[in-house]
């Protein structure tokens, strides 16, 4: 198919559909209501179903019921609303039903505003709610990779029968851009284990309860050979420019595009800079990540928020070389010549970092 | 009598909507009694094989273990919002959520208002006995005024703890609502009443005319700290006339279907 020029939001929206999306559940939130928006429009005119919720709380609960059903749903918030979900994914993560979210995140912490940000990180890439799990994080730079990881996302989902979870913000929900929509897939069949009345055979059951521990136990490490064998198999990054780096900056979505034209603005002036942008945030490039400081004298990190990603890098460079960071908080957007400037700094030697997080 | 006169014939058995196991209920809670009227209802509808249920939080939570249908267990007060999503993917399949009262008029207050105002196609069985009870008799919604519990120790005192909800009064109020009544579980008489309840509200959603409750009130003789014969006596003096039996809403259509006798 064409190019078109097409809105992060609603290119996410339509992605999932042509992915085979049979249900959508959400509830507005800026910056990523167009989404549901066009949810309400499409998703009827196909014959499949969509909800515009109570709640946060609803609408994840409604994702997890469809779910259970084995039709391929999803959901779409930003930041606030994404903690609400917070008890729906732990459920759903401990019933073993697959299910997508996208989170566009915004400034916080609370209300805060409605401008791009990072700060969701820790909430989504360390595990959600509580108990131990983890979903799949997919982090996306443009709008054509928020379109390709949506689509992805669907496909883990089923695979694992596990939580994936788009991790983009504000400005990649926002933008637009010419990127090219995938063709419509059918619908798939419900896989036998859903709730579909138990005709012909014993009844089904989703469920998150063990209340013996022991059996929860049992069921822990059923999840924690489910999360080592996705460490093995869906690790996704970029590199560019890191054959020959002295610096090797790290940066994930947003922040790596921008962190993209300051590596390139730096090149042409002779700094030997390389980027690393993690795509699976979970889970995270870890190997790359150390390889890369084995190459290089010094590492910048640059985040939408204060540095979340800092400890990730942390382990896996194990001290090897120093980590300086560069990083705008509370829904601001560092421009190119900001981070063009720190890696300047690193190159000269200085110390680059916000008090209190530098390595 | 010799042996050969001896002629035994079963006349009562369990439903094929029932797993032949035993619950874990308290002895004189009435939970056993909406789980057979529930799951004979199922059976002479001849609708086992497409009907899937939610259990709820709270005492209720293994109800899945007790009915021979498919079964999603759902977070405390969200079961109408996982209901949804079932019953929105499986349109012709017949879906129940099973609610007690802190679930459904606590934390699930919300999710129960706004099913019943999208008039949601499931049937709710809400299972009122005034108390939270597997946590250990602590007060719900639906406490009574001046009734002790382990966090109401003096008495419910309304001035600041507030007032009982009365959930059919207030979700009768939605225009989505197709069918919703109060019945009682305390004697047999009002245990057939209730019976005949759920087959209007089951016959209502699968005539798909919107949402249908029934709020069966029943006992906790463990909470309540009385003998279970006390309990249902309880029933009767204290919690209908706090919670008046009746139908608080049924549509014409639905009156047609309880007409017709189904």
């Amino acid at each position: 198919m064409a190019k078109e020029l097409l809105e992060g939001n609603v290119a996410f929206a339509e992605a999932a559909i042509r992915a085979g999306c049979e249900a959508y559940f959400g509830y507005p939130i800026t910056p990523q209501t167009e989404a549901l928006e066009h949810m309400s429009r499409r998703m009827p005119e196909l014959g499949r179903v969509f909800v515009q919720a109570e709640s946060e709380v609803a609408a994840i609960n409604m994702v997890y019921g469809a779910a259970s059903a084995g039709a391929r749903v999803m959901s779409s918030s930003s930041s606030p609303g994404v903690s609400l979900m917070m008890e729906g994914l732990s459920y759903i993560a401990g019933s073993e039903v697959p299910a997508v979210l996208v989170d566009i995140m915004r400034g916080g912490p609370g209300l805060g505003n409605i401008a791009p940000s990072q700060g969701d990180y820790n909430q989504i890439v360390k595990g959600g709610g509580h108990g131990d799990y983890r979903p799949i994080v997919l982090a996306p730079a443009t709008v054509q990779e928020l379109i390709d990881l949506t689509v992805l996302a669907f496909d883990l989902a089923e695979k694992y029968r596990w939580i994936v979870i788009v991790l983009a913000d504000g400005s990649l929900g926002q933008m637009m851009e010419p990127a090219e929509m995938p063709s419509m897939r059918p619908i798939a069949r419900r896989p036998d284990w859903a709730l579909t009345g138990a005709k012909g055979r014993k009844p089904n059951l989703i469920s998150s309860i063990y209340i013996d521990p022991a059996k929860e136990e049992v069921f822990n490490y059923k999840l924690l050979d489910k999360m080592r064998r996705i460490e093995a198999e869906e690790i996704r990054l970029r590199e560019t420019h890191t054959d020959d780096a002295e610096i090797g900056v790290v940066a994930f979505g947003t922040a790596g595009r921008i962190a993209q034209s300051a590596v390139k603005a730096a090149r042409e002036e002779g700094i030997k800079v390389g980027l690393l942008r993690p795509i699976s945030l979970y889970p995270y490039p870890y190997e790359a990540v150390r390889r890369l400081s084995q190459r290089v004298k010094s590492l910048l990190v640059v985040e939408m928020n204060r540095g979340q990603m800092i400890e990730d890098v942390r382990l896996a460079t194990d001290g090897r070389v120093p980590i300086h960071f560069y990083g705008r908080m509370g829904g601001m957007v560092p421009m190119p010549d900001e981070v063009l400037e720190a890696i300047r700094r690193v190159h000269a030697g200085e110390t680059v970092g916000l008090p209190g997080v530098l390595a | 009598m010799s042996e050969a006169g001896m002629v035994e014939s079963l006349i009562y058995t369990k439903p094929g909507s029932l797993t032949p196991i035993g619950t874990h209920y308290c002895p004189g809670c009435t939970h056993g009694v909406a789980h057979r009227l529930v799951a004979e209802v199922l059976e002479e509808m001849g609708v086992r094989e497409q009907t899937i249920g939610v259990a709820p939080v709270g005492c209720s939570v293994f109800a899945y273990n007790y009915f021979n249908t498919d079964f999603a267990e759902a977070a405390h007060g969200r079961a109408p919002a996982m209901a949804t999503g079932i019953k929105r993917l499986n349109p012709g399949s017949i879906v129940f959520t099973y609610q007690g009262d802190g679930d459904l008029a606590s934390i699930g207050a919300a999710e129960i208002l706004h099913v019943a105002g999208r008039g949601e196609n499931i049937t709710v069985i809400f299972v009122n006995n005034a108390i939270y009870g597997m946590t250990g008799g602590q007060m719900a919604p639906t406490t009574l005024p001046g009734q002790r519990t382990t966090s109401s120790p003096l008495g419910r005192d309304v001035e600041t703890q507030g007032f009982p909800f009365k959930m059919c009064e207030v979700l009768s109020q939605m225009d989505g609502s197709a069918y919703v009544v109060r019945r009682s579980l305390h004697d047999v008489a009002n245990i057939r009443k209730a019976k005949k309840a759920l087959r209007t509200a089951f016959e209502v959603q699968r005539a798909g005319l919107g949402f249908s409750m029934v709020e069966l009130l029943s006992s906790c003789p463990t909470n309540w700290g009385i003998s279970a014969p006390a309990a249902l006596t309880w029933i009767e003096e204290h919690m209908i006339p706090a919670f008046p039996l009746g139908d608080y809403k049924v549509h014409p259509a639905a009156a047609a279907l309880e007409k017709a006798g189904k």
